[in-house]
């Protein structure tokens, strides 16, 4: 028997096929044999088993019953140690549950660990996580290609088949970035869609909650059960969540796609633009009609994002000083000291430089000049996609600029780094939904991925058309 | 009103702003469920929150905001229909998050003013600038150890009400009595405890000196004074300061002070000697704050009478002097209080007056000696008007009624039950009052030739006299009528 | 280079985090770039726009002031590095 979606997996466990026992054994002894890709954090097999003890003793109507995931470790989670991937919150164990994870416990599913990321949410490759890179598991024998970040371990699980699903937070592209980089689908909702409650903040306006997983069909179901208002959170919107799954419809007959002019760039690699087109073709087989649509501030969406982004950070990582919780440098003599050795030593050198520049584009004099000018382009950005969709039902891009590279490139750089996410990141600054499906394959055969993108709250139609042209993928 | 200083050389103007941090009176904290009680077991009232563990989110208290809407009013200050919260961002042990809540260009009030009444009758406005919402910090016990700091983070994110003024006020006497407004009204308005010694209220003084007419002087920050004690010795003492300086040739730098009160010394404080730079934005976590009218309206009709209305009503309706209203009105437990003695005697309202001095004189008197509060005032506002009335009406004298008013506060009795059950009514009777006399006179039939032959002095003796025999009770005015009738 | 070493040092304590030495150099060079590049904004034209703090469509919720009495001491202190009785320790603050 195949266990690789979650709607065939709950249908066998549902109907007694299997038990839930057996088939997270399954996924164990996977994520056992592949160590190497280093996708978990934190895994511990006596852990699951008490999960797994406590749902087979409840009577509770689980839609998600005994479904093993695995769940990035930027959300805080009651029974396993929360990291962010740094050093600085080795061994936090948070007393607390995330909203987002523990409305999927509500739901009977298995956490079968934390997955790694880059720390703090911050890089595109999942190699500034204090516990090492993780590997992508469709690196041909020989090579060791990275999975994309920030949300890597996640995407490098469900890709290799550790786990049916995975959690991840999306701030720039990092939920769509490492699913086009592994070839899964990965969604990232619209901004409040999902609670930021219990999820390790990194940039306050942009972070969202999403998922990971092998098909559309599966996408949808886990994004249901992860949607919803909070009160806890501020910023959640007060909103009815439909029922992604089975609203799943296909026919897209009717519907126009955009496709933004400004995301053809001179120097994308001609099996990322091919792939495009036949996406392109692909829809309008299915009577979809396609608009060429400008959104023209694009280019300043990246630099945009990298004075905002930064600046939230560096207010949200002022927490992480020693006094409460995590890591504290034995060295100060004083509190000042003890706050710069705690924060030099605990935090990596991405995280640094991030809070560095958020510092410095906040300061006095330099204010109005970066972080109002980013705001104020930030709102360009939204208005462009508020035009686009007064002459298209949805978007059309590329995901990322590139297939998975390999360990190592462009960290001497960290702008080649920042420009993994130039398809990405304009969806963040305007809070859209995007998801990113698997489309094609690159000339050495690696996935590439292909994003839709939606006006707010519809997430309904990027996952119709990412059914579409799941099943139309010629 | 002259409150100019006399320096070595010439007359200086001090120039004083004050920000006010006043704790809104809540059950929760502002972005928090936590309670707010004061003195509890160290964190005891933190929540994920207010110890900044990862992944917490603020969510706002209406409560706090209908208080601060509501002090708005008292204070006559524009209400603010969009106001934001924005991140103040500093690193302090006491300040889990790295960053304090707070609003920086769009507070929730606006402008307002403030009036303070001087004694010789005139008054002055303060203006105030703004009322924004802020977060409390967390408290720090440097003390208990050499090398290590404790933190204590109950008061951490207790809702603050900062209430900035314009340098308005000239002397340490002016900020005392502007304060002592402000702290009357919050307790009106019941937003604010008004209880310094727990730290409900706490002043930042903004100081700076200049000879009249001159631009205005640099400018130090006094911080955290709790006390109006403190804030009068700390003004007077840095006023004086930076006049010296600047008689000598120097100039003033700006810095922030801390006022130690056992030296009565300002210093500057060590950690402020970079400039702090805030780096406030917006809190990304927060949406911008919008009022409807109805949401203020509802809060106007929640308004009590104000230490101001009252005074004009007690100035007019009792003829009181604006003196006797102010200190009436200073607390309104003690204005309620008088309310209610002319409340239960509608009588005694010609006699108003009469009522103030008892309450300014001897009740206030009694309840400092034992340290009660007026509100749990052993003599009833009933009470005590009964007695205002037994002295207009003769029955005792100004001098009995001392006596009774002791006995009343001890035994909680009414002025009628001590009086009766003691004896003590006075004695008005003539006739009666004739017959002590003429057995005094009789008595001291030399001094009544003494008397009459020049030495009119005498007559307090025969008043003496008349008053042992009538054990005090002899009315005076009666007894001294009769008395020279008699001796002439 | 836009980011000097004073510069960076003076943002690094703004910010608490100890730069070292041997990493002024490069991470001055780095930030420098990375301010370069961002500075391409300085293309848009931004009169009369307005800035965009939040994209939640939400509008601010209030909470009932309901306090919740449950002395949580126990966890909050759960995690701390240094802790006597039932405060957090850290090194003296130097007034």
């Amino acid at each position: 028997m195949e266990f690789n979606t979650i709607t065939e997996s709950l249908e066998k466990i549902n109907s007694n096929k299997i038990s839930i026992v057996e088939l997270n054994d399954i996924f164990i002894n996977r994520i056992k044999k592949n160590k190497n890709l280093n996708a978990f954090i934190y895994f511990d097999e006596e852990n699951i088993s008490q999960q797994i003890k406590k749902i087979q003793s409840s009577k509770n109507n689980f839609k998600l019953k005994g479904i093993p995931l695995a769940i990035k470790d930027l959300f805080c989670t009651k029974n396993m140690p929360t990291t962010a991937g740094s050093k600085i919150l080795q061994n936090f164990q948070p007393s607390y549950e995330s909203h987002v994870s523990q409305k999927l416990l509500d739901q009977g599913s298995i956490f079968l660990g934390k997955a790694n990321c880059d720390e703090f949410a911050m890089g595109s490759a999942t190699n500034t996580s204090y516990y090492g890179n993780t590997i992508n598991p469709i690196s041909p024998r020989g090579s060791q290609l990275v999975p994309g970040g920030s949300s890597g371990g996640s995407a490098a699980a469900v890709a290799a088949n550790l786990c049916l699903g995975a959690t991840g937070t999306d701030t720039g592209g990092s939920i769509r970035q490492p699913a086009s980089f592994c070839g899964v689908v990965g969604i990232k909702p619209t901004y409040g869609l999902c609670s930021r409650w219990g999820i390790i903040a990194f940039a306050s306006s942009l972070d969202q909650a999403g998922v990971f997983a092998n098909n559309i069909a599966d996408t949808a179901i886990l994004l249901r059960e992860i949607a919803g208002y909070d009160n806890k959170d501020s910023t959640s919107a007060n909103r009815e969540i439909p029922n992604y799954f089975e609203n799943l419809n296909q026919d897209m007959s009717g519907k126009v796609v955009g496709v933004p002019k400004e995301y053809i760039l001179p120097d994308i690699p001609e099996d990322i633009s091919k792939i495009w087109e036949q996406a392109i073709k692909s829809l309008e087989r299915g009577g979809v009609k396609v608009k060429n649509i400008s959104l023209p501030h694009t280019k300043y969406a990246l630099p945009a994002y990298y004075i905002i982004a930064p600046a939230e950070a560096s207010s949200n990582l002022a927490r992480y000083d020693g006094v409460r919780y995590g890591f504290r440098s034995e060295e100060g003599t004083s509190l000042d000291e003890m706050y710069e050795l705690t924060r030099s030593e605990g935090f990596g050198k991405e995280v640094k430089r991030r809070v560095l520049i958020g510092t410095y584009v906040l300061s006095a004099g330099y204010y109005e000049a970066y972080y109002i000018k980013a705001q104020k382009v930030r709102k360009l950005i939204s208005n462009d996609f508020n035009e686009a969709f007064k002459e298209c039902d949805f978007i059309l891009t590329p995901t990322a600029p590139s297939p998975a590279f390999p360990l190592g490139d462009k960290e001497d750089d960290p702008i080649k780094m920042y420009l993994n996410d130039i398809f990405t990141v304009p969806a963040s600054l305007a809070g859209i939904p995007g998801i990113s499906i698997p489309f094609g394959k690159s000339q050495n055969g690696l996935p590439l991925g292909i994003q839709l993108l939606s006006k707010h709250f519809d997430e309904q139609l990027v996952l119709n058309a990412g059914l579409y042209l799941e099943k139309n993928n010629v | 009103m002259s409150s100019l200083i006399q320096g070595k050389f010439s007359k200086w103007e001090t120039v004083i702003g004050l920000e006010i941090h006043a704790q809104i009176k809540s059950n929760s904290k502002l972005f928090s469920s936590s309670s707010t009680k004061f003195g509890s077991s160290p964190n005891s009232q933190v929540s994920l929150f207010d110890a900044a563990m990862p992944g917490m989110l603020p969510v706002i208290n209406e409560f706090c905001i209908k208080q601060a809407v509501k002090t708005g009013l008292g204070l006559k200050a524009k209400i603010n229909r969009y106001s934001v919260f924005d991140r103040k961002n500093y690193f302090y042990a006491d300040l889990p998050q790295g960053y304090q809540i707070s609003q920086y260009k769009h507070p929730i009030i606006g402008e307002g003013a403030v009036t303070i009444d001087f004694k010789d009758g005139s008054s002055k406005d303060i203006r105030i600038v703004r009322l924004h919402l802020e977060q409390d910090a967390g408290k720090s016990l440097h003390d208990q150890n050499p090398s290590k700091t404790y933190v204590d983070l109950n008061r951490s994110g207790v809702a603050l009400m900062e209430i900035v003024s314009e340098p308005d006020l000239n002397s340490s006497h002016e900020a005392s009595l502007y304060i002592t407004k402000i702290r009357s009204i919050l307790m009106y308005l019941d937003t604010c405890d008004g209880n310094m010694q727990e730290g409900s209220l706490r002043t930042d003084v903004n100081i700076s000196v200049r000879k009249p007419g001159e631009e205005l002087g640099t400018r130090c920050e006094i911080k955290n004074l709790n006390s109006i004690k403190f804030i009068k010795q700390a003004i007077e003492y840095e006023a004086m300061r930076q006049i010296k300086i600047i008689e000598e040739g120097g100039i003033i730098e700006q810095n922030t002070l801390l006022f130690n009160p056992q030296l009565g010394k300002t210093k500057p404080m060590r950690s402020k000697e970079e400039a702090h730079d805030y780096r406030y934005f917006p809190d990304p976590d927060l949406l911008p704050l919008k009022l409807e009218d109805d949401f203020i309206e509802i809060i106007k009709k929640d308004i009590p009478e104000l230490p101001d209305e009252r005074k004009k009503r007690y100035i007019n309706e009792y003829k009181l002097s604006n003196y006797d209203s102010s200190v009436l009105t200073i607390e309104k437990s003690i204005s309620d209080y008088f309310d209610q003695v002319l409340g239960c005697h509608k009588d005694l309202k010609k006699s108003a007056k009469l009522v103030v001095n008892w309450i300014t004189s001897e009740l206030f008197a009694i309840l400092k000696k034992n340290e009660v509060e007026i509100h749990n005032s052993p003599i009833t506002p009933y009470n005590l008007g009964q007695l205002v009335k037994l002295i207009i009406s003769n029955k005792i004298s100004g001098k009995i009624a001392k006596d009774v008013f002791e006995d009343m506060y001890k035994n909680s009795l009414s002025p009628e039950e001590i009086v009766n059950s003691r004896g003590l009514a006075q004695v008005t009777n003539v006739k009666e009052i004739e017959l002590i006399i003429d057995q005094i006179l009789k008595l001291n039939y030399d001094k009544v030739n003494d008397y009459k032959a020049g030495k009119t002095k005498l007559l307090g003796f025969f008043v003496g006299q008349a008053m042992q025999i009538s054990k005090g009770k002899a009315n005076p005015k009666i007894l001294n009528d009769i008395l020279i009738k008699k001796l002439s | 280079m836009k980011i000097d070493k004073n510069t960076t040092l003076k943002i690094a304590k703004l910010c608490r985090i100890k730069v070292r030495d041997e990493e002024i150099e490069e991470l001055s060079s780095q930030l420098s770039s990375i301010l370069d590049w961002v500075e391409k904004l300085n293309e848009v034209n931004t009169d009369n726009i307005e800035p965009l703090n939040n994209v939640s469509i939400a509008t601010l919720p209030l909470r009932k002031d309901k306090e919740n009495l449950q002395d949580q001491s126990k966890e909050v202190l759960s995690n701390a590095p240094e802790k006597l009785e039932n405060y957090f320790a850290v090194p003296k603050v130097v007034e």
